[in-house]
């Protein structure tokens, strides 16, 4: 797919962010709203998965580790055709299959059911374990926040899937440096991040978030890289697509009233229109 | 009783482990660093493509067997009780729980029968622990015979188990041509009208000792083995309340959140009638002998007996 493509789809995955989130007065928009082009890619350039078959038991995995952020995630599987898009704002809503973390019970797509932060990247590692003994060729992707680097069961995963060489999982780092109680380097500061997973016997790649030349490099790098598993630190801006909630913490689980929603609605569909002029 | 045939419960499991192996070819191990202890090693040396030893880190393994479960795995993932339920515990709710996967916590190592190691190894939370979680199956196998059955059933069942297992020679005390196991289902091992004894686990064998020493005074006491104490057969406690009046719960566990608590939670919704709770009574195990631990807890069948006499005021 071109990137003006992915960049258009992005787009609709930060819409469906603010309008779900708006729907149900809470949620998390910023760390969705950052993840939204890492999101997009892995779904409709990275992945091997169809929709229409969500359980196929040769499918590419997906493990939203940053479980907090499902908005971003729900968004991108209603766009990829998993359920409807107007769907998006039942989010949170009692008997919504759209929990306010990931529940692989209710939501179609959702492959594990995740939410407290460290333990959807052991749960990726389990998954590529299971593919490697059934000779499956199956990859296996997790997405983790900055701050979630922080759980100590990150690294306990980290060691078992480079002491296992699982070079079929790919975690990746969503880096956009802020944490609930501020900068991440203020709080409880886990840099050098990319020298961590280094140390774990990761081959770490790092990437642009808001780049898809960026990202398509360092996911076809992943790919070709054999024996060890990799790590992709994602420079990323909280909040990214919306500027009044750009690199705000303030962001991280907050969600727009009416107001805030019209114009970050009103800034994306702009930006949206722009790139079908393109 | 000095010629009775004593093997541990974790023995039966890693020998169950390795006989169903052949079976399940869906059957995955995982332990933390303990295998030799937790007898997974049985299992390992059989069957080494589908173990993993996840080193020291209980909690990545929880989460990890999630990931393998996702997968159409039957995952049994085995530490010490301490660390199983107690480091993993948010995993296991969360991991494993709540999505309801197919993974097998079997712990062993649970309770005072540890022994010489102390109260940072002797797990009296577990059951109550696991108890909470929605969803989960809790069983407590008495001997060598009735672990290698619960592992069957924990098999046969599709979702999470908890499966306390000891680390002691204990008395084999199923071994006989009757015998069945039914995961949820208590069993009357002896029929009696002045007082039910519902005992889980080794202390199921300490209520028998017990129930000799009462008869030699005239008292009549029914003795129920609850090897399942999630789900627990409330039809049967209500069926022993009806009929003796009184209750005695044994358990080699904190009389909080174990088998006591689950009779009583029974009993005040369906059938009021007082119950004494024998256990742990809130407090941490310490460094002894094993046996001597039963005797100073009061667990063993004297102790056991005493206590009876004690709640029946006789």
């Amino acid at each position: 797919m071109e990137n003006l493509e992915l960049q258009k789809l992005a787009n609709k995955v930060r819409q469906g962010v603010i309008i779900s989130t708006h729907a149900a007065k809470s949620g998390h928009p910023g760390g969705s709203l950052s993840a939204a082009d890492i999101f997009t890619y892995l779904y409709f350039e990275e992945m091997n998965v169809d929709p229409s078959n969500p359980k196929d038991s040769d499918r590419d995995r997906f493990v939203l580790s940053k479980g907090h952020t499902a908005p971003g995630l729900y968004s991108t599987l209603a766009l990829k055709g998993y359920f409807p898009f107007e769907d998006l704002t039942t989010l949170r809503q009692w008997g919504s299959y759209l929990q306010g973390h990931p529940d692989m019970k209710s939501t179609p797509g959702v492959d594990m059911s995740t939410g407290s932060l460290g333990q959807g990247i052991s749960a990726a590692v389990g998954i590529a374990l299971a593919a490697r003994m059934d000779h499956k060729d199956y990859r296996v992707y997790t997405l983790l926040g900055d701050g979630e680097t922080e759980e100590g069961q990150v690294w306990e995963a980290a060691m078992y899937a480079g002491f296992k060489k699982l070079d079929n999982l790919c975690v990746i780092v969503d880096n956009n440096n802020l944490q609930i109680d501020g900068n991440i380097e203020n709080v409880c500061s886990p840099y050098p991040i990319d020298k961590k997973f280094e140390a774990f016997n990761f081959h770490v790649v790092k990437a642009d978030a808001h780049d898809f030349d960026s990202l398509r490099e360092a996911f076809e790098e992943a790919r070709m890289t054999k024996g060890c598993p990799t790590a992709i630190i994602c420079k990323s801006v909280k909040g990214k697509g919306v500027s009044f909630m750009e690199d705000q913490a303030g962001w991280h689980g907050v969600a727009p009233n009416d107001e805030q929603k019209e114009a970050a609605l009103e800034e994306l569909r702009k930006a949206g229109e722009a790139l079908c002029q393109m | 009783m000095s010629d009775v045939k004593k093997i541990a419960t974790r023995q039966a499991y890693g020998e169950a482990l390795a006989e169903l192996g052949e079976k399940y070819e869906n059957l995955v191990v995982m332990d933390a660093d303990l295998a030799a202890s937790t007898k997974t090693s049985i299992f390992a040396k059989k069957f080494p493509d589908r173990f993993f030893d996840c080193g020291i880190a209980e909690g990545n393994m929880a989460s990890m067997a999630a990931g393998l479960a996702t997968t159409g795995k039957i995952v049994f993932i085995s530490s010490f009780a301490m660390f199983a339920t107690g480091r993993a515990y948010e995993q296991i709710r969360n991991s494993i729980g709540y999505p309801h996967l197919n993974v097998k916590i079997a712990a062993s190592h649970g309770g005072i029968s540890v022994g010489e190691d102390g109260a940072t190894h002797q797990c009296l939370e577990d059951v109550s622990l696991m108890r909470n979680i929605p969803g989960m199956v809790v069983m407590v196998p008495s001997d060598y015979v009735e672990a290698k059955a619960a592992v069957q059933a924990a098999i046969d069942h599709n979702g999470p188990v908890y499966l306390r297992l000891g680390r002691s020679n204990v008395p084999v005390i199923n071994d006989r041509e009757d015998y069945k196991f039914e995961m949820g289902k208590g069993v009357v091992l002896k029929e009696g009208t002045d007082v039910t004894v519902i005992a889980t686990g080794i202390c199921v064998d300490s209520a028998l000792r017990a129930e000799e020493l009462l008869a030699a005074d005239g008292i009549n006491a029914q003795i129920v083995n609850m090897h399942t104490i999630k789900p627990l057969d409330e039809d049967l406690v209500v069926e022993c309340a009806k009929k003796t009046g009184k209750i005695v719960t044994v358990e080699e566990h904190s009389v909080i959140g174990g088998l006591g608590s689950a009779v009583c939670d029974c009993i005040c919704k369906k059938y009021p009638i007082p119950v004494m709770k024998v256990g742990v009574q809130d407090v941490f195990g310490t460094s002894a002998p094993c046996d001597e631990l039963m005797r100073r807890f009061r667990l063993d069948g004297q102790g056991v007996y005493e206590q009876v006499k004690e709640f029946l005021g006789k």
